[in-house]
């Protein structure tokens, strides 16, 4: 049964690394709803999180492939214990006379910030779970969207523990 | 004292610390500080290639026949990028090599400089790792790196692109040698899991119609004799992959032949329907399984690889076990003796009858007619007369099966043909790689018409270096695998398969400073191969006129089952 996985990869933070595991995904066939990369308190290690969809065999090929490449120190399946998944998203919508009104209230509801604001837009900045964002933008119905802006999922798993760094 | 050298000295110093006896390359703008640097030493040799290409199989070659990771150097831009099949080749079947390839100056990567491509990122996909050296004191460690990465493991091509001021000569660094190396990221598995191994020793012990399919990895893991001393202590069947032929004695009543798309009747059979599949060091590719969904409907399968994603990637199996061939089996064996070997000998009887009756249809079988030269034919008197001992490369076609199905292996590394890229070009300059390695042995090339002209300049390496290996062409006439394919899939419309103005192949030979020879009838096939070995240092290339119409036999066609073969 295909469904939609989290995967966290901690990388050595060497150039070219992003686009060993872009590569990986488009050579062999898999798909990336969202990738985002970026550095973190370690210096060394760049962490990745990347949102994909698949049936068992598929994660466990894409998890062994990750593995497979040098410079993936780590990966982990965000889906195989409790975690937490947030995703920013910035949209600008058209907000005049009635949907002006509308757009307010629905930002409000799904507890989004309006950090902009022109005579005829609204800018919305929603943070959530991906699901929580697809629900807003269903909410929104007939308001026309101008912009919509993503990060696309990062994922942490709950509880004390960290991604560990195996020793070399 | 501190020794201070410079870029390319430091590589030359590496490659002495690795212990590589030869490079295989050909020079160019980037890569001539280096060149300068291994001109002035006399310890690692350097063999010039007459085309990229060739420098890679001929590394490859040295390395599938003498298991140590081969080493080229290549300049920049089309120097790196007729270095990529080559190294598309290797990875493919997994073989250890080391590729430098020069690279324009950092302060230019990236401007579209002269003779600049993004080697990195165009070999991306086809190594085991890469690596763009930006600082000249990361030079010793990285290629330290280099060799362990490209020989443990799985093994596979690893390629340093070296800019060229990383290797200039007036820049002069401290220099050690690293004794070890250690990559937190990579930590390839080799002993396998205790409780996975229980498992699987269970299942085989306990196996009434068991089959042992083992492929490349035997060869790669030097494992060749416990594999032997595994399949006699319980007396099963086995198979191998075009790739693992060699590693279990061809000649042993115990070994079916090959099995897959080519493989023999008794080895798909058995495949089809035994109870426990064995594999060992091979990877279920699509010219073995035949149609996943009638892939050994009724077996369980364990599968030993050093590789986890090699396990079921393909075909999903039962006791999967991590590790190196080496290591499972060493501790298999001990396991199998205290379990007292296989437990079903009336099943194991009755088993062994019923693929007798499967080898009884002598599928390899083939008629002869006359004077019509059979390409068959051409590969037993050639395994006679070599006493089955040579060391044979061959490339891409119906040659290369016929090769793989009649030069029955009885040793490992001996076999040595493109299987996963199915590379033409191949057979030659691996050839010459072998004969560098190993002088005093025969070496031989089963190659075709079409194949051969894809490395021919390479004939004026083998002069050059005093390579002598014998080529058996075995010339149809036609791109007789794809000839093939057209008469049965595509009604006999030989779409541009059939080679017309094929050159006089005795006068290339004998331009280029060798012997040639050619033979047009079935009786002087032995007599020309007795003579053409007769000459120990000359390099004799023997054109053999043989059937255009001859099919490569069985054949499992696409979408078929291993049980549904097309015999004759
Ligand atoms: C024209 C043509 C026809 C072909 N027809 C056939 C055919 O009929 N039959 C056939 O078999 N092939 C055929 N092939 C070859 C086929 O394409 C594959 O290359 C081949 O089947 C793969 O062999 P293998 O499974 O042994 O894998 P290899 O490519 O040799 O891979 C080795 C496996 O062993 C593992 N390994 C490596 N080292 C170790 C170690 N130390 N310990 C444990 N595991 C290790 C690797 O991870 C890998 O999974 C044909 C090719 C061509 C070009
Ligand atoms: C570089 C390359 N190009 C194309 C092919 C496709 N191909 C596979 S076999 C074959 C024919 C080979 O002809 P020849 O070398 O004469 O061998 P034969 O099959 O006639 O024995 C071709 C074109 C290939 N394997 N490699
Ligand atoms: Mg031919």
């Amino acid at each position: 049964m295909t469904m939609r996985h989290i995967i966290s990869i901690l990388m050595e933070n060497e150039a070219g690394a992003l686009s060993r595991v872009a590569g990986l995904f488009s050579a062999r066939g898999y798909n990336i709803e969202s990738l985002c990369v970026a550095p973190t308190h370690d210096a060394t290690l760049s962490r990745m999180t990347l949102v994909t969809h698949g049936d068992d065999q598929i994660i466990e090929q894409i998890i062994k492939q990750l593995n497979k490449l040098i410079d993936v120190v780590k990966v982990q399946d965000m889906v195989d214990a409790p975690h937490i998944e947030r995703e920013l998203m910035l949209i600008k919508v058209q907000a005049v006379e009635t949907s002006r009104e509308e757009v307010y209230r629905l930002a409000e509801i799904f507890r989004g910030q309006i950090i902009d604001v022109s005579e005829s837009s609204y800018t919305i900045q929603m943070i959530g779970p991906g699901h929580k964002l697809d629900a807003f933008l269903a909410a929104l119905g007939s308001i026309s969207v101008v912009e919509i802006v993503r990060s696309g999922a990062l994922g942490i798993a709950r509880g004390p523990r960290g991604m560990a760094v195996p020793e070399a | 004292m501190r020794v201070e050298l410079s870029g390319g000295q430091i590589l030359v110093e590496c490659l002495k610390a690795e212990g590589v006896e030869a490079v295989f390359g050909y020079p160019g703008g980037a890569v001539l500080h280096i060149y300068d640097a291994l001109f002035q030493q006399e310890a690692v040799k350097h063999v010039l290639v007459r085309h990229e290409q060739g420098a890679v199989h001929m590394a490859d070659g040295y390395a599938r026949a003498t298991g140590k990771p081969g080493v080229v150097l290549v300049t920049s831009g089309p120097g790196a990028t007729n270095a990529v099949t080559g190294i598309a080749t290797a990875y493919m079947d997994s073989i250890p090599m080391v590729v430098i390839t020069g690279q324009v100056p950092t302060h230019l990567i990236g401007n579209d400089a002269f003779q600049e491509v993004d080697n990195v990122g165009i070999t991306r996909p086809c190594v085991k790792h890469n690596f763009l050296v930006k600082n000249v004191n990361d030079l010793a460690q990285t290629m330290k790196k280099a060799f362990y990465i490209a020989t443990t493991g799985r093994p596979g091509p690893v390629v340093v692109d070296i800019p060229k001021d990383v290797v200039d000569p007036k820049v002069l660094v401290p220099f050690t040698y690293p004794e070890t190396v250690a990559l937190r990221s990579y930590h390839p598995t080799v002993k396998g899991h205790t409780g996975q191994i229980r498992k699987a020793i269970d299942l085989i012990v306990n196996a009434e119609r068991p089959m042992v399919y083992t492929g490349g990895g035997v060869v790669l893991g030097r494992a060749s004799e416990l594999l032997t001393q595994f399949t006699r202590l319980l007396n099963y069947p086995i198979t191998n992959t075009l790739m693992g032929l060699g590693a279990y004695p061809a000649s042993d009543r115990q070994f079916l032949g090959m099995l897959g798309m080519h493989g023999t009747y008794e080895a798909n059979m058995a495949m089809h329907h035994c109870d426990v599949l064995i594999a060992i060091g091979a990877r279920f590719d699509d010219r073995v399984t035949g149609n996943l969904a009638k892939f050994c409907p009724t077996a369980k399968i364990i599968h030993v690889d050093i590789d986890p994603a090699s396990i079921s990637k393909n075909v999903i199996v039962d006791v999967p076990i991590v590790g190196s061939v080496k290591s499972v089996l060493e501790d298999m064996l001990p396991l199998i003796a205290d379990a007292g070997g296989a437990k079903q000998p009336e099943a194991l009887a009755a088993w062994w009858k019923q693929i007798e009756q499967w080898r009884a249809m002598r599928c390899l079988d083939f008629k002869t007619n006359g004077e019509i030269i059979k390409p068959q034919y051409v590969v037993q008197k050639l395994w006679e007369i070599t006493q089955g001992d040579a060391y044979v490369t061959s490339d891409v076609g119906q040659h290369q099966m016929w090769a793989a199905q009649y030069y029955g292996f009885d040793k490992p590394n001996r076999w040595i043909n493109s299987g996963g890229l199915g590379t033409m070009g191949f057979g030659l300059p691996a050839a010459l790689g072998v004969k560098y390695a190993y002088p005093d042995e025969e070496v031989v090339c089963v190659t075709g018409e079409g194949s051969i002209q894809m490395c021919i300049q390479e004939l004026s390496t083998a002069l050059q270096y005093h390579l002598p290996v014998k080529v058996v062409s075995l010339n149809n006439r036609y791109l007789g695998m794809v000839r093939q394919w057209q008469e049965f899939f595509y009604s006999g419309r030989y779409a541009m398969s059939y080679m017309e103005a094929l050159p006089d192949f005795v006068k290339l030979a004998e331009s280029y400073g060798h012997v040639g020879m050619r033979i047009e009838k079935a009786s002087d096939v032995e007599g020309a191969l007795r003579e053409a070995f007769a000459m120990k240092d000359r390099l004799v290339f023997m054109d053999f006129q043989t059937d255009p119409t001859e099919n490569v036999f069985p054949m499992v066609p696409a979408g078929a089952g291993l049980n549904e073969m097309i015999l004759v």
